[in-house]
């Protein structure tokens, strides 16, 4: 399967180990979102994928080749800090890091149009990049990482300084890459985003991963008993009811743990038998939530 | 692709870059102006035939035919008059005597009366004041292309490191390539421009009236020049890429970049300053960082046998081999390290 797979690579920056023996999957044909709090090893694993750091340790392969130039070459890759050419034209800038990417003069040019098209870029081609507003600079940006059409995307942080109007013409773009078969790793402080976004999720938290697989089975493992009541009446009785931990009561809405081992069911026999009831579900973690308890 | 390849895609960008670049342009230009300038000018100021009023019409004919232009005038005083009001150099009048304000016309004597045949022994070959000159401007011209494209190349590559487009660029190409594409197209630019020069000064001695013993010597000065030229140039081609490596933005280039400055600046001081003393000249004609300046002086001089310039070229060539090594190890040991300011230790330390 084309899977680009990061097997127990270790770092360290002096005396200072920043990626602890890290080990996780990024699966053809799916977007993966990677979080973590800052200085917990997301941009050293990406720069390492890329070959602009080495590992001390530990392997990073692409459906099961070991990574070289040649097979880098076919990543597209959006740096943490983002940076052009700023005295050249985006076309011309664009165009040349194609090239370098080994594509013709001519595919280079034609690939160039068609996304700078698609980003909304068209009429500003000629222009030079430092006279672009920042979020146009990271529209460029995008385009730069992927005009030579790559095999496998690794962005550091794509959506940070983008208007939501962008974010969504950019996640329209990725997501057309991984509907055409490759992966896609990007980073993200916003975890609001990388929720709505990813069908993975891969947590780094202190140089080793907390949690990694697809973004429904994480919320499960890391589901509480947890469950939400809604009543016509108060809904308050529950307090007394045998293996239930109040979370919180607000009139005819309660939000309870129970304990293991306990019958869901039960609960919502008895709330019947006091009258109507509205609604009643597990409630699944955000992934704050989530993120918040692998911190500890 | 291939390293060469890449290396070509890399130079062929660099090469575009300067040339829409004003600075370069303007440089080039300004280079060429100063260059036809020192032929016209002095050919400008030379400004003709001296004017001579006469009012002797015996001295007439030698004159006209020592080629000054006569203005014939009917009396002394008329003379005088002209002479006085700046409208002629000088004037013959009755006596014969010759006016003029405050400079003897030997010329215009000369002229009028018959000189002994005067034969020297040890005849100076070329004139003292292009004796200092061409050292000069060879020296200058040398100094100033390796200095201001070497600082370009430095700073194309801090623009990299500091926009962080570096870590594209590695990802995609071996950084040997960027190192590659980088010094070659800058060499070229340099070349060019040199060249440039070279071909106008060429052209200008033969256009410009010179004697032909200084043309006879400038044509093998600067085609020696030329190899001497590049090989410099190339020499220190990687280590500016080096320290514009070192340094994480550009304010930190001054800093980077001092050593390597003072290596091509004190050369040119000891040369320029010491064009007279045979014996240092010499020395410095061999030694690799200042022999494409102090060679070619010695070459125009006619006092280098044909053997010298051949190995001190050798010298150089072997000189720039280790260079090339040192500064592609410098500039591979800090490209990627963005934290600031990196050491020349740090650099050359394996990481």
């Amino acid at each position: 399967m084309s899977v680009l797979s990061v097997d127990e690579v270790s770092r360290s920056f002096g005396d200072r180990q920043v990626l602890k023996k890290i080990s996780f999957d990024v699966v053809a044909g799916r977007m993966t979102g990677f979080v973590g709090a800052n200085g917990a090893g997301k941009t050293t694993t990406m720069r390492i994928m890329l070959g602009v750091l080495a590992a001390d340790a530990g392997e990073i392969t692409w459906q099961g080749a070991p990574l070289t130039r040649e097979v880098r070459q076919r990543f597209g890759y959006m740096p943490e800090e983002r940076g052009l050419y700023p005295k050249m034209s985006i076309l011309d800038q664009v165009v040349y890091l194609g090239r370098l990417h080994g594509m013709s003069a001519a595919a280079a040019r034609g690939s160039t149009e068609s996304l700078l098209e698609r980003l909304g870029l068209a009429e500003r081609a000629g222009e030079q990049v430092e006279k672009l507003s920042l979020g146009n600079q990271q529209r460029v940006q995008i385009a730069a990482a992927l005009v030579h059409d790559p095999e496998v995307l690794v962005l550091d942080e794509p959506f940070s300084g983008l208007d939501p109007l962008a974010v969504e013409v950019v996640l329209a773009v990725l997501r057309d890459r991984a509907a055409a078969g490759a992966p896609v790793l990007f980073s993200s402080h916003q975890l609001d985003v990388v929720e709505r976004l990813c069908d993975d999720l891969v947590i780094i938290a202190d140089g080793t991963i907390r949690a990694a697989g697809s973004r429904t089975q994480i919320r499960a493992d890391h589901a509480l008993p947890r469950y939400r009541l809604e009543v016509a009446g108060d809904a308050g009785w529950l307090r007394d009811h045998p293996g239930v931990t109040l979370v919180d009561l607000d009139g005819p809405v309660a939000v309870f743990d129970l304990r293991a081992g306990e019958d869901d069911q039960a609960v919502l026999r008895a709330a019947l038998a006091k009258g109507p009831v509205r609604a009643f579900g597990p409630v699944t973690p955000s992934l704050t939530e989530i993120f918040r308890e692998v911190n500890q | 692709m291939t390293t060469f390849e890449a290396a070509k895609l890399v130079a062929a960008r660099e090469v575009r870059v300067k040339l829409r670049d004003k600075t370069f342009l303007f440089s080039t230009a300004f280079f060429l102006i100063v260059t036809i300038g020192s032929f016209v000018i002095p050919s400008l100021l030379n400004g003709g035939p001296t004017k001579v009023a006469v009012s002797l019409p015996a001295a007439v004919a030698p004159l006209q035919s020592a080629d000054f232009e006569v203005t014939a005038v009917p009396d002394d005083a008329a003379a005088e008059k002209l002479v006085r009001d700046g409208d002629v150099a000088a004037a013959v009048v009755s006596g014969p005597r010759v006016l003029a304000m405050d400079d003897a016309p030997s010329d215009v004597v000369g002229a009028l009366s018959v000189a002994p045949p005067v034969q020297l022994l040890d005849p100076e070959a070329i004139d003292p004041a292009l004796d200092y000159l061409v050292p000069f401007a060879l020296a200058f011209l040398f100094f100033i292309t390796s200095f201001t494209f070497g600082m370009q190349i430095a700073q194309s590559v801090t623009e990299e490191k500091q926009t962080r487009i570096v870590e594209i660029l590695v990802s995609s190409v071996p950084v040997r390539a960027l190192l590659a594409g980088k010094v070659a197209a800058m060499t070229l630019l340099a070349f060019g421009q040199i060249a440039l020069i070279a071909i106008v000064a060429i052209v200008g001695v033969r256009v410009g009236d010179m004697d032909t013993e200084v043309v006879g010597r400038l044509g093998p000065t600067i085609a020696w020049f030329l190899p001497f030229f590049i090989l410099g140039f190339v020499m220190l081609a990687t280590l500016w890429a080096g320290v514009g490596a070192l340094a994480a933005r550009q304010e930190d280039l001054a800093g980077t970049s001092t050593p390597l400055q003072m290596i091509v600046m004190l050369p040119m001081f000891a040369v320029v300053f010491l064009s007279d003393n045979d014996a240092v000249i010499r020395i410095l004609s061999y030694v690799p960082l200042s022999s494409p300046m102090a060679m070619p002086i010695r070459l125009f001089r006619g006092d280098a046998a044909v053997w010298e310039p051949i190995v001190a070229l050798v010298i150089l060539a072997a000189t720039a081999a280790v260079f090339l090594a040192l500064g592609s190890r410098i500039y591979e040991g800090s490209l990627l390290r963005t934290n600031g300011r990196t050491s020349f230790k740090t650099a050359l330390a394996r990481s």
